[in-house]
Formats: C-alpha cells, structure tokens, sequence
C-alpha cells in the first residue's frame, strides 16, 4: 500500500504479464512467469478496464455508472490499483 | 531438466497462495498446470537431474506432435492454462514450434523451460511469433568450470550467449540455478551475475533429491550451515537498493522438520504428460508400486485427471494413516511426497520421512550424516548419460540405488 494512486494516472497491464478470461474457473486471471493471479469479481471488473489509455478517474466514473448501488465503490477501486501496482501486475505509462 | 517444478517452486507457492486453499479441496480439483516433459533426451548430462534414471526406456518411443496437440487441446478444456515445455532439453524436438503456435491458439501462458543448448536466432525468432510467453534457463554457476562439471559438459559460454539472446527478443528473463555443494558457496556472485544478465526472475533451486540427484545424494548435498548461508545472502540482495529481480528461494526438505507440500497436493492443480505419453500427478510417480498410470495413448487425460485410480489415490487425504491422519498440521503438507515416503523407506502410504514425526526420520538424519562422511563424498559423481541409464535400466548396475525400494 502507498502507491499514492492519482485519479490522473493512467495504468497498463505490465510487461510479461497477461490478463484474460478464463472459462473453466469463471474468473479473470493474471498471469506472468512462475504464476498466476485469480482476480475476484470486482477486481477482475477493475483490470478489465486498464486499457493504457483511460485514467483512473475515468476508471472510477465508469464502475460507478455500472455498478449504481455498490457503496463506497471508489475506496475499493482506489484499493485495488494500490495492490495491483504493488505486486507489479500493473505499470505506469503517464 | 531442472527442478522448477517440483515442490514448493514458486508457482506452486503462487498457485496455493492465490486460491488460499480453495483448489486443494478433493472434489474440486484442476489441472491449472500442465508440464509437458516432451524428451528425455538431453545434450547435458546434470548429475542432479531428476528425470529418471531409466529414462534410456523412454527415448524411442516419445509422442508424436498430433498427439502432443491433443493433449494440449484436453488439458486446455479441462482448465490448464500455464503450460511448461520441458525434458530432458526440449529443443531437441523439432516441432517446438508447431505446439507453440497451438499453445498459444489456445490461450496458454507458455513456457520453454530449457538449457539453452539447441536455441538457435532463427528458433527463438519463430518462438516469438508463434506466442511463446517466456523461456526459462536453467545456468548453473557463475565459473565455467563447475557449469562444465556438474553438466560434465563444455556449455558455459553457450548459456551465456542464449541469456543475451533472449532479452534481445523481448523476453523477460527468467533463471533456474539448481544449488548443490559445489555451487552453494557463489550464491553472491550468482546473484550478480542473474543482475547483470538482465534477469527478472531468478529461481535458487537447492537440490531435492530424486533420480539422478537421489543417486548422487552424498555428492551434491551441502551443509546446513552453508545453506543458512546462502539463505542469509539471498535475504541480503533482496533488501539491497534498487534490486528489481523477484527471487525464489526454494528451501531444501531435507533441513527441515516438515515436509513440502509436493505437487501443491496429488492431483490437484499439477498434470505432468511424459515423453512417453504417461500422465503423473509428480514427475516422479513411477517409482511407486502398484501403479498403473494412464497413458494418452490409451485414455484422455479428462479420465486421467477424474476417473483414474491413479490420481484418485493419494488425492486429499483418507489415504493417510498415522502419524499424519490426526496430524495438526496435516492440511498445510499433505503428509509430504509419497514418493520419497516410498523411496526412503518402502511404504508409500507412511509420512515423509523429512517429518520430524515420522517413525522413519531417521533415514534423513543417516542420509544427511552419509552426505558428509569424506569416504562416502568421494565417490564418483554418476552422471545423467545414456550409458549409465542403460545400465540402471537393465539393472546390470545397482550402484548406489540399493538402499532404495525403487530405482531413483
């Protein structure tokens, strides 16, 4: 934690890394050598929209308009990047 | 080949740690890895191999590329998604190519996990095209002469070209170095040299012990101190600035009072296809009695996986008896590898004998006692070569296997 995530920011999934669907578990995953991430639901939802392109607020805006009823989503949100960019499944491209 | 895979290697770590034990439940178990041991053939003779050691029987008769395509189609359905191509030295195939491209077609995150030797510009060019994800190099010191011994080859700066070859193609690099006594003592400068290389990931690999490397037990294992050691120095380039490399530390069994969590648990998350078309839940459940394992030959691998006795046996864990059935802890290992439960002391049903709680701990200690009696140590180093596999196979030579209840 501490990555100090700025709504501005913009993220892409990192170099060697590779994010898909995976049928047989109904998940998304990350993979990259030596392993692989099974991401839950609202994280996966998450991952799903690092594009390289959209910031985070962008990010935070659109879960929101999705998911309407969820409660204090953008903590969460905020939350997840802060691990992903930990663990380096994701890079900073701005 | 060397030893990624077996134990607690760091994606089986990765595997348990992301599922937090959803995946090791009996009734709900998935192949998520699929190591395809394409040959036993290999240019390098590794004394610490863990291939069998009559693998000699299994060199005539390897799988054809339709039905290694196959088999990747079914594991792919049933849920396999890391794909590890391996051997022996996988190169010496020439259809790598063909079941990258498919492996990739099919949504693998793939891995060429090789020696380096048979990388050629134009191969690793068609690996990139194909979809090839990572490749993994196995090096094994930092001096040519230790690498050309305990490979009893001349391969040194050979590893050193294909390393630069394969951050020249946009690989990430990732490094195997088994550790054993003769390359334990350069743990700092291996580590520099991983640095330099470029590596991303670095993999420290001390010595289990089967096949080759159970036969020549005595020879490669270190100390305990030493290991600390080399424990110690690892810890101390983790925490060094700037230090970008992910480094595994994979703890030797043998030092411990607990055993590992082979496999992540029998037939739970690993599904290993052999050169020959045999599907094991280890790489080596062969030397296990009254086994029969499927064949793809024979049966899909969804049979292997669900339906075989095989893979039913020693899944979860009513098969367990004491000490481990009202063990604890019994959840966090598994009761350990049945295969060194078995090749130590002739029961494959009884605990590890790396547990303290084992009747059969002794056989650790006695083990690890031999490794450092001057007279045992200086016996030769029997090398993983054609000719002594044959000799093993036909059982013309029992040396040094004789104290065990299979051959290694």
């Amino acid at each position: 934690m501490g990555n100090n995530i700025q709504h501005s920011d913009v993220y892409a999934i990192a170099l060697h890394h590779r994010f898909q669907w995976e049928e047989a578990q109904q998940s998304y995953v990350i993979l990259f050598p030596e392993g692989m991430v099974k991401l839950h639901g609202g994280a996966g939802e998450i991952i799903k929209r690092v594009d390289g392109k959209a910031t985070v607020g962008d990010i935070v805006a659109d879960l929101k308009a999705t998911f309407p009823d969820a409660e204090n989503i953008e903590a969460d949100i905020i939350g997840m990047f802060d691990l992903a960019v930990g663990k380096a499944w994701l890079r900073k491209v701005n | 080949m060397t030893q990624n895979s077996l134990g607690e290697s760091a994606v089986q770590q990765n595997v348990q740690a992301q599922n937090n034990g959803v995946a090791a439940s009996a009734t709900h178990t998935q192949p998520l890895w699929l190591l395809a041991e394409v040959t036993y053939r290999c240019p390098l003779h590794c004394a610490f191999c863990y291939n069998p050691t009559d693998y000699d029987k299994h060199t005539q008769n390897e799988l054809t590329t339709e039905q290694w395509i196959q088999a990747l189609r079914d594991a792919r359905k049933m849920g396999a998604i890391q794909l590890g191509i391996s051997g022996g030295e996988p190169l010496l195939r020439d259809d790598i190519e063909d079941i990258v491209i498919e492996a990739k077609k099919l949504g693998y995150y793939s891995n060429l996990i090789t020696s380096g030797v048979g990388l050629t510009e134009k191969r690793i060019q068609a690996f990139k095209e194909g979809g090839l994800d990572h490749i993994q190099l196995s090096m094994h010191d930092i001096t040519e002469e230790i690498n050309n011994f305990i490979t009893n080859t001349k391969t040194f700066e050979l590893k050193k070209k294909v390393a630069a070859m394969i951050k020249d193609h946009g690989y990430p690099m990732v490094l195997n170095v088994v550790i054993h006594r003769y390359n334990i003592g350069h743990m700092k400068e291996i580590l520099e040299m991983a640095e330099a290389l470029g590596a991303d990931y670095i993999e420290l690999a001390n010595t289990q012990y089967y096949g080759w490397s159970l036969v020549n037990r005595s020879q490669l294992m270190p100390t305990k101190e030493q290991i600390d050691e080399a424990e110690r120095i690892t810890n101390e380039f983790r925490q060094k600035p700037g230090n970008k490399m992910k480094i595994f530390f994979v703890v030797p069994d043998y030092f411990n009072n607990r055993p590992k969590k082979c496999m992540n648990g029998w037939g739970e998350v690993f599904m290993i296809v052999t050169a020959n078309g045999d599907v094991l839940p280890c790489h080596s459940a062969r030397v296990l009695p009254n086994m029969q394992f499927p064949n793809v030959r024979e049966h899909g691998l969804e049979w292997a996986w669900k339906e075989s006795p095989a893979f039913k046996k020693y899944r979860g864990d009513d098969w367990m008896k004491e000490p481990c059935r009202s063990c604890s802890e019994k959840e966090n290992d598994l009761g350990g590898c049945r295969c060194q439960a078995f090749l130590l002391s002739g029961d494959a049903d009884a605990a590890d004998p790396v547990c303290s709680k084992s009747p059969y701990h002794h056989l650790i200690e006695q083990a690890i006692a031999e490794s450092q009696n001057p007279q045992i140590q200086s016996q030769p180093i029997i090398f993983r070569n054609d000719k002594n596999s044959k000799k093993y196979a036909s059982g013309e030579s029992k040396e040094r296997v004789e104290a065990f209840h299979a051959l290694p």
